[in-house]
């Protein structure tokens, strides 16, 4: 039940794009057709499940045991980076088709601050490792789901008349906005 | 002393353990490219225009190399472009025969008529909805969705409510003949000069009745070269360019509604109208 809880809390109410306003570059930047929303996220529900696997290891086998917890940043952004690096050399030599469909998110992904955010709220709360699992997962299908939203609310903007000076990222920010205030309503649903 | 020595060796080793990690995964997954992609893919315009079938240039630089796609198959990078692509591939550099966009059209504000006035979104896509301004439901119908495909500021709209092409720009990329809602825009090859402008499978009275420039089929022009020229609903249609002998000509542009002719034509008919205009003018 507990663990059914960290995934509904990281997909609707501690959202990363809409809660936490982490990640907003790709939000922003990929959201203008819904086929390349999906790509990115899937791409970031990918490394952010990866990332929350190993840095729990880095964190609780390496920095805990020598009193390093201070070096957490530097050593999350090496996994980070490093990881990326391998998953992409990874799938170009085993699967082409999906890294013609991931493409340039992929390479991205690395410097998107969702992904360290997730790595740093991971230790911050102490969750076990299932638990931080579970948290990745979750954080990633939020991300999707709020970018796919995106998706099609700005395909549809398309076709709608917005005043000059709000076109292009203006009026994606506002509708950003309106989707967090939409996704405020679910922060009554668990404690 | 050992609160700095751990933590130095320890990122230090984290370091290492992740960068040895990388190159010995480097060398296990390297996925082995062709070099000559990489080198084609350099020397391509990157305009990602899709013209020559694929989806962007580095898509083509790979179709070439296997042998898909014509050392030549890029429009907008010309005939440079193809020696180059040929001399990586160590292939004679095929004869490329640039192509523009041609306009089968001459329905000038003056010379196809209103059937109305045109409130609406002023795009022709939107306009041919509706069946347009102009009486002629095959002619342009001058709103520029061309104009505004056009990636290399070939085209503009002209005086006449027709657009213009500048066949020096063109790179027969092909978004404008994708553009027109009425498919009046083709490529031809530069050198053809006989073009029929006109596109209405009206019958001839009709047809002349709603634009004073329209092919109203009476086959003067298949009389004047029977093996290049033929009649088809209404129109007449080049079927063999390099049928068309140069001493035809002069029969061909005997044509009534001067729909068709030679290509160049047009500018030469408005410079002798503006002449003619300056003449009378007090």
């Amino acid at each position: 039940m507990e663990l059914l809880a960290i995934f509904i809390s990281a997909i609707l109410i501690n959202n990363f794009v809409l809660h936490y306003f982490l990640g907003i570059c790709p939000f922003l930047g990929v959201s203008k057709k819904i086929d390349s929303a999906v790509s990115m996220g899937l791409a970031v529900t990918f490394v952010m499940t990866i990332t929350a696997i190993v840095s729990w290891i880095i964190n609780h086998w390496i920095l805990i045991p020598f009193n390093l917890e201070y070096l957490q940043i530097v050593s999350f952004i090496l996994i980070i980076a490093s990881l990326v690096q391998l998953v992409e050399m990874f799938i170009r030599k085993s699967s082409p088709p999906l890294y013609q469909a991931l493409g340039i998110y992929l390479p991205l992904i690395t410097t998107n601050c969702a992904i360290m955010g997730l790595a740093l709220l991971a230790a911050l709360k102490n969750y076990n490792f299932v638990e931080t699992v579970i948290f990745g997962v979750g954080s990633g299908v939020g991300f999707t789901l709020a970018i796919v939203l995106m998706a099609g609310i700005r395909e549809q903007l398309d076709l709608a008349d917005v005043p000059e000076p709000l076109k292009g990222a203006g009026i994606a920010l506002i509708v950003a906005g309106i989707m967090a205030l939409g996704f405020f309503g679910f922060s009554g649903m668990i404690k | 002393m050992m609160d700095v020595l751990v933590p130095i060796l320890t990122m230090g080793l984290l370091g290492l353990f992740f960068s040895l990690g990388l190159v010995f995964a480097y060398k296990k997954l390297r996925v082995e490219e062709d070099p000559r992609v990489v080198a084609i893919a350099d020397i391509l315009p990157q305009a990602n225009c899709g013209a020559c079938g694929y989806s962007g240039c580095r898509a083509f630089a790979e179709a070439v190399v296997k042998g898909d796609a014509p050392t030549n198959g890029c429009p907008v990078g010309g005939e440079q472009v193809a020696a180059q692509v040929a001399s990586i591939l160590g292939e004679e550099a095929q004869a490329l025969v640039k192509k523009v966009a041609r306009l089968h059209c001459r329905g000038t504000k003056t010379a196809a008529k209103d059937r109305g006035e045109y409130i609406g979104v002023t795009t022709c896509r939107a306009a041919h909805l509706v069946g347009g301004q102009k009486q002629c439901s095959y002619g342009c119908l001058g709103f520029g969705d061309c104009i505004q495909a056009c990636l290399f500021d070939a085209m503009e709209m002209g005086d006449d409510g027709l657009p213009r092409i500048d066949e020096n720009k063109c790179t027969a990329c092909g978004r404008c003949v994708e553009a027109c809602p009425r498919n009046i825009i083709e490529l031809h090859p530069v050198d053809q000069e006989i073009i029929v402008f006109c596109r209405s499978l009206d019958r001839g009275p009709l047809a002349r009745k709603v634009c004073k420039n329209a092919c109203i089929a009476c086959g003067i022009c298949v009389r004047a070269c029977p093996e290049g020229i033929i009649l088809e609903n209404n129109l007449a249609k080049i079927v063999d360019y390099k049928k068309i002998l140069p001493e035809q000509i002069p029969a061909i542009e005997k044509c009534p509604t001067k729909a068709i002719g030679r290509i160049h034509r047009a500018s030469e008919e408005e410079q002798a109208k503006t002449n003619e205009k300056q003449a009378f003018a007090p």
